[in-house]
């Protein structure tokens, strides 16, 4: 597997708070990694400095074995693809011409095939025409989805497999749009593109994701496969939550927090 | 379907926020006759009236056959008082528009506008200095500067304000609007406190030009001051069409218009540039006139969308023909007299301005 993306020791410190401690990682092309920890453990930072958008106090970041910052705005979106987590509209673009902002300066046939395809993916093409801050939040948020997937096939089609970045991507999402975006991550990664998101959702990021990340306090508590990550020892000690752990048919984790109070037994 | 029934079913897709925007060829071609039309007025009102059969003579478009006695005098005011002042109203309106969709686009805010948030008194504040200064003993050797340097001073008094104002109202990457228009309030407060102390220091002729300036008026357009509009607008027009798809992006907010690929930190240099330069050269040529910049952009969003392709070319039309038409008006309803431009164009764009604060107001919370 090639390596696509290499962070070593990078540290992010503002006002002499550390976000991030030492963190080194390696992901390669076709990984699905999902980045997980409580409020406060540095993932958003740990993010926006793998997508260039931050450089970090110390360490270095390469992709595809070249200088993250020595990648200029363009050319460095050809690569890597980022979904932010809050993304507010105030001017009444349609649902068309935001997809298409991820289509760059590419061919008008060319983009206008790529935001039909994105549209169709994430279930919006009968919205096209419609003014994006007239949707919903969820609908919003399939529609930057859609924009980011837009802006990955335009950079793939030049350079090969890229890298994926999410943000919460499915926090305003239901549950059946939460595994559409997932699958659809999922589809992208078997084609070769490196996806790395931050999941809130433990019992998603599990079945989303072949390698997780857990952060704690800015530093990489663990850097394995789920099962790794979904301990009983490990969730109590990080997310101060007791769990029961389960695991599915076909063997993915999942947990059950037990400090919640049942249903039905209001006191 | 009849024609009420078509456009009921219009107006149920409009509030259904779908859009129908005509073509991007046939709103040009219809702004582009709008300023024709408003063009042909202007030259025959005012207060030497030439009707239209006259017009052609007095252009010298060909020989007047009816041997007009008035021949001599139409031409004189249509070739030195006419056409340099519809011109310049026509290039003021353009770069007023432009500048506003320009600056709404940077701070992805509607209600942005030059001479609200201060731009426009920062840059009459440092043409009414230039003026004192050039007038006094100390400055009196550049005198014969004066036509040159008004444009310059109020260009750099232009983009020392929207410097200071972007970095005031945004913070890491995000802007707000309450402090934006605050900050751009407080801004025009300390330019106006800067014009008033000028006031009191100036003799009786710097009064009148400075005056002058804090009304805003067309009555002193000429030919000379043509040439330093013209090149800053082509320039500008040509510049902004550079810039039109990182505008459209950067609605996503600064980081996510990073990801896209925008080069976020030179976008905002470009546009503080061209915003600084068109805001100045118009206010160093008729003063402060506000709300051109609000009206227009916002106008055309409704029609034609938001995308800056189309945008900032159809700002510049249809600031064109609302000021000549805006000029054209103050220079008739109360003649002989005439009626300062920035008067006119407050008045309607004021409330204009409060009406789209409480459209907005449901919507987004300031």
């Amino acid at each position: 597997m090639t390596t696509l993306l290499e962070a070593q020791s990078i540290s992010m410190t503002v006002g002499g708070a550390t976000l991030v401690d030492a963190v080194s990682l390696r992901i390669g092309a076709g990984e699905m990694v999902a980045i997980v920890g409580p409020n406060g453990a540095g993932k958003s930072t740990l993010l926006r400095m793998l997508s260039g958008d931050i450089r970090p106090s110390r360490g270095a970041i390469t992709l595809k074995q070249r200088d993250l910052h020595a990648y200029g705005p363009r050319a460095l979106a050809e690569h890597r693809a980022m979904l932010s987590q809050h993304v507010n509209v105030s001017f009444p673009f349609t649902v068309e011409e935001i997809v298409g902002m991820g289509a760059g300066e590419s061919p008008r046939a060319v983009a206008r095939a790529l935001v039909a395809a994105a549209l169709d993916e994430v279930g919006l093409e009968h919205f096209r025409s419609r003014q994006l801050p007239t949707l919903s939040g969820g609908e919003q948020q399939r529609a930057h989805f859609a924009r980011v997937l837009v802006q990955l096939a335009c950079g793939e089609a030049l350079h090969g497999p890229g890298l994926l970045l999410l943000d919460e991507p499915t926090s305003s999402l239901d549950l059946r749009h939460q595994i559409d975006l997932v699958e659809t991550a999922r589809r992208r990664a078997a084609r070769g593109t490196a996806v790395i998101a931050i999941l809130h959702d433990l019992n998603l990021a599990m079945r989303f994701a072949d390698r997780v990340l857990l952060l704690h306090r800015g530093r990489l508590a663990i850097d394995g496969d789920r099962t790794a990550a979904m301990q009983a020892d490990t969730l109590r000690q990080i997310f101060e939550i007791d769990a029961t752990i389960d695991y599915t048919g076909d063997g993915v984790p999942f947990l059950l927090p037990q400090t919640m109070r049942p249903a039905g037994k209001a006191t | 379907m009849s024609v009420l029934a078509e456009r009921r079913a219009r107006a149920k897709q409009r509030r259904a926020g779908l859009s129908l925007r005509p073509a991007a060829t046939l709103t040009l071609l219809c702004l582009l006759a709008a300023l024709a039309g408003t063009t042909l007025i202007a030259l025959t009102v005012g207060a030497a009236g030439i009707p239209l059969t006259r017009l052609p003579a007095a252009l010298g478009l060909w020989a007047d056959s009816t041997a007009n006695p008035l021949l001599a005098r139409d031409q004189l005011v249509v070739w030195s008082i006419r056409i340099p002042r519809i011109a310049a109203a026509a290039m003021v309106g353009a770069l007023l528009a432009v500048s506003g969709a320009i600056m709404q686009g940077l701070f992805r805010n509607p209600l942005a506008d030059p001479a609200l948030v201060g731009v426009s008194s920062g840059g009459a504040f440092a043409a009414a200095a230039a003026i004192v200064f050039t007038d006094s003993h100390l400055g009196g050797s550049l005198r014969f500067l004066q036509h040159q340097l008004l444009p310059v001073a109020a260009f750099a008094g232009s983009l020392i304000t929207t410097i200071v104002l972007y970095g005031i109202a945004s913070r890491g990457g995000r802007t707000s609007i309450a402090i934006f228009l605050l900050a751009g309030l407080a801004i025009a407060a300390i330019a106006n406190a800067g014009i008033g102390l000028l006031v009191f220091v100036a003799d009786d002729r710097q009064l009148r030009d400075i005056t002058f300036w804090m009304l805003g008026s067309l009555s002193g357009a000429t030919w000379a001051k043509l040439t330093a509009l013209a090149p800053v607008l082509a320039v500008a027009l040509i510049a902004c069409l550079s810039i039109a798809r990182g505008l459209d992006v950067l609605v996503l907010g600064e980081a996510e218009a990073f990801h896209s690929g925008v080069d976020v930190e030179r976008l905002k240099r470009v546009s503080i540039v061209l915003v600084s330069a068109m805001t100045g050269v118009a206010v160093s040529v008729c003063g402060v006139v506000g709300f051109v910049g609000i009206v227009v952009p916002h106008l055309l969003r409704l029609v034609i969308g938001p995308a800056h392709r189309l945008l900032l070319p159809a700002s510049a039309l249809l600031g064109a023909v609302l000021l000549v038409g805006a000029d054209t008006v103050a220079r008739t309803i109360v003649a002989p007299a005439e009626m300062p431009i920035g008067i006119l164009t407050a008045a309607i764009g004021a409330p204009f301005f409060l009406a789209m604060l409480l459209r907005q107001r449901g919507l987004v919370s300031l």
